[in-house]
């Protein structure tokens, strides 16, 4: 096992442990630098929309891993963003300037939409927000001028200094675009988690009373969160609304909220890790699928599992396989595996135990 | 003028009168113990302290402040600092991150320099880390610094609690049953401890507890309470002793 002594505060502060988880990190990076060269078109395509779904779960990871605050209304604003995009890009508006404006106009939407919910707890908080994602179709519809209603919208590609960046035109100029976004957005949530606000999210979720006994002001670190987390999300529908190059209201239903809260429990809840492994199986799950039904389909013959749902289906035996036996997601279990092998053999089950504390302070409410 | 000041503070629940017209001074630099019988209302004091609950009438003021004008998140900003009976830490952070939480009423940077983590931030950062670090000395945590709070024992998670408090650098320090389920070095250590606190860092403690060796040990004056209302209020000896409170204890002989 390695052991990391630390001998000054930089090395407590800087987000690698040592140089060699450092150099992990780095190796990670070139390989995905280097996918438009290792990859065709089709699967280059595929790793952008894994990449697209992780911003989109880092967004919701803000709010649900880090906050404590469930929201099965993050698709809301997946669509706000796409419409707010593509309205400003129709507006005139270059993309360069539009696209931030769309995840920060989210932003906004999401605080006024935290105002009311602030009050709300657990359950009641995601009964709220999934009531936004239901009304959310309706809005989109009635608000046609902006919209295009039922009919929906088409775009194609956008300009960024005068460079074409289309998803089918140009797949390896937008991977790029997308690979960016992600890479900024990974970076300041990890200097937000260093950071004090980072910790008073932490200290919210994990203590309410406790964290106000600190200092910390309860109502405002929900609000900046859920601000922060729908300006990210913001950023992912317009991605995702550029990726898929047409939506109308049923685009965004509340399936794809449900699957982006499944796709950060998988991943594992209240870490970064978590997103981007959760993304990988959202982002590849319908290709798995299809690939084994031709497998299966020439085993048992023809049209055997041509099933409408089979994907939710599978998905939410996922789902049931991991709260069941890995409550820590996928992250928890890549975290188990390198202990046992780091503590080799000296790794016991009992070590990720959750003890359990039946005594809690009154909540006060 | 004392440090905190309760002044014929009432509070009900209902029908249920948890304070009764209670009044009291704790002076600066004094540990100040409350005692008595479950249900007595001294979490209650601490919690109309830390804001969590409004009085019905009467008034708290702290420092020359009037607590009743603030609001919760902002009595720490004042110098009052809290542990709870029931353990109340992050627990899905480790030792470290929740001291550095104590830390927060410091905090002078904004979002967006946290995000893009500016060098003031750095800056900042480290200075916290040199002031938890020597609480982390003082109350002997180094072993368990990068340690996450779920994994730790009951023992050491009270400790952090304390420890967490005295990051915050208050004035007050409001010790809610600090030794409450410890063994008997485990509560010796914690007398050093409160008896440290006082003398090397000049905080006055205020604390409801029920170990009366404890108590009698480190506190420089001691208020009696049951049902809400004030018993009996002076050195240890004296309240130990007092009628009233024997009665409260051990009922009234027939």
């Amino acid at each position: 096992m390695r052991f990391v002594f630390k001998t000054n505060y930089i090395q407590d502060i800087r987000p690698w442990k040592d140089g060699y988880q450092l150099s992990l990190y780095l190796f990670l990076l070139a390989l995905v630098f280097s996918a438009p060269w290792l990859l065709d078109d089709f699967f280059l395509g595929e790793l952008t929309n894994v990449l697209i779904w992780a911003i989109a779960g880092l967004g919701l990871m803000i709010l649900t891993g880090h906050t404590g605050q469930v929201s099965l209304g993050h698709a809301a604003f997946l669509a706000f963003g796409c419409y707010a995009n593509v309205a400003l890009i129709e507006a005139g508006v270059p993309f360069l300037l539009a696209f931030p404006l769309s995840g920060i106009l989210t932003g906004i939407a999401g605080v006024t939409v935290a105002i009311p919910a602030l009050r709300l707890h657990g359950i009641y908080l995601a009964i709220f927000t999934l009531a936004l994602s239901i009304l959310m179709d309706d809005i989109i519809v009635l608000a046609e001028p902006i919209t295009g209603g039922v009919t929906g919208k088409f775009v194609g590609g956008v300009e960024i200094f005068g460079k074409l960046v289309d998803r089918w035109a140009t797949p390896v100029e937008f991977f790029w675009l997308v690979l960016g976004v992600t890479l900024l957005v990974t970076i300041g949530y990890i200097n937000l988690l260093r950071a004090p606000l980072g910790r008073s999210f932490i200290a919210v979720r994990d203590s309410e009373v406790s964290a106000q006994a600190m200092g910390v002001d309860i109502a405002r670190t929900k609000m900046i969160s859920f601000a922060l987390s729908c300006s990210v999300t913001g950023w992912a529908g317009a991605l995702m609304g550029l990726y898929a190059g047409a939506f109308n209201n049923e685009t965004f239903s509340v399936l794809i909220s449900i699957q982006l809260l499944m796709m950060i429990v998988i991943g594992g809840l209240g870490s970064i890790h978590g997103a981007f492994l959760g993304a990988i199986v959202v982002g590849f799950l319908p290709q798995f699928l299809s690939i084994s039904k031709e497998y299966v389909g020439a085993i048992f013959g023809g049209n055997a599992v041509a099933i409408p749902g089979l994907e939710f289906g599978i998905f939410g035996m996922i789902l049931i396989a991991f709260i069941l036996f890995e409550p820590l997601g996928m992250y928890g279990r890549w975290l188990k595996i390198r202990t046992w092998f780091e503590l080799f053999p000296f790794y016991r089950k009992e070590m990720f135990k959750r003890q359990k504390s039946y005594l809690k302070t009154e909540r006060l409410r | 003028m004392s440090l905190l000041e309760f002044e014929s503070v009432t509070l009900k629940f209902g029908g249920l009168t948890a304070v009764d017209n209670l009044s009291f001074e704790v002076e600066e630099g004094e540990v100040f113990a409350i005692v008595g019988p479950n249900g007595a209302g001294k979490s209650t004091v601490f919690n109309l302290i830390s804001r969590f609950y409004d009085p019905f009438a009467g008034s708290i003021r702290f420092d020359g402040h009037d607590l009743l004008r603030v609001k919760p998140s902002g009595v720490a900003s004042y110098g009052v600092a809290r542990t709870f009976q029931n353990i109340e830490l992050f627990e899905h952070a480790t030792v470290l991150q929740n001291l550095l939480v104590g830390r927060h009423r410091h905090r002078r940077t904004n979002l967006v320099s946290e995000i893009l983590f500016l060098p003031s931030v750095r800056q900042q950062e480290i200075k916290n880390r040199e002031k938890v670090e020597e609480i982390i000395d003082f109350l002997d945590l180094q072993a368990f610094r990068d340690k996450m709070i779920s994994g730790l024992p009951y023992g050491v998670r009270k400790v952090v609690e304390v420890a967490r408090a005295l990051a915050t650098d208050p004035k007050l320090l409001l010790l809610d049953e600090p030794a409450s389920g410890l063994s008997v070095e485990e509560t010796t250590d914690m007398r050093w401890w409160i008896d440290d606190i006082r003398k090397q860092m000049g905080i006055t403690v205020l604390m409801v507890e029920h170990d009366m060796g404890l108590v009698s040990g480190v506190s420089d004056r001691v208020l009696a309470m049951a049902d809400g209302a004030k018993l009996a209020l002076g050195p240890p000896e004296h309240v130990q002793s007092h009628p009233a409170v024997i009665e409260a204890y051990l009922g009234k002989a027939s």
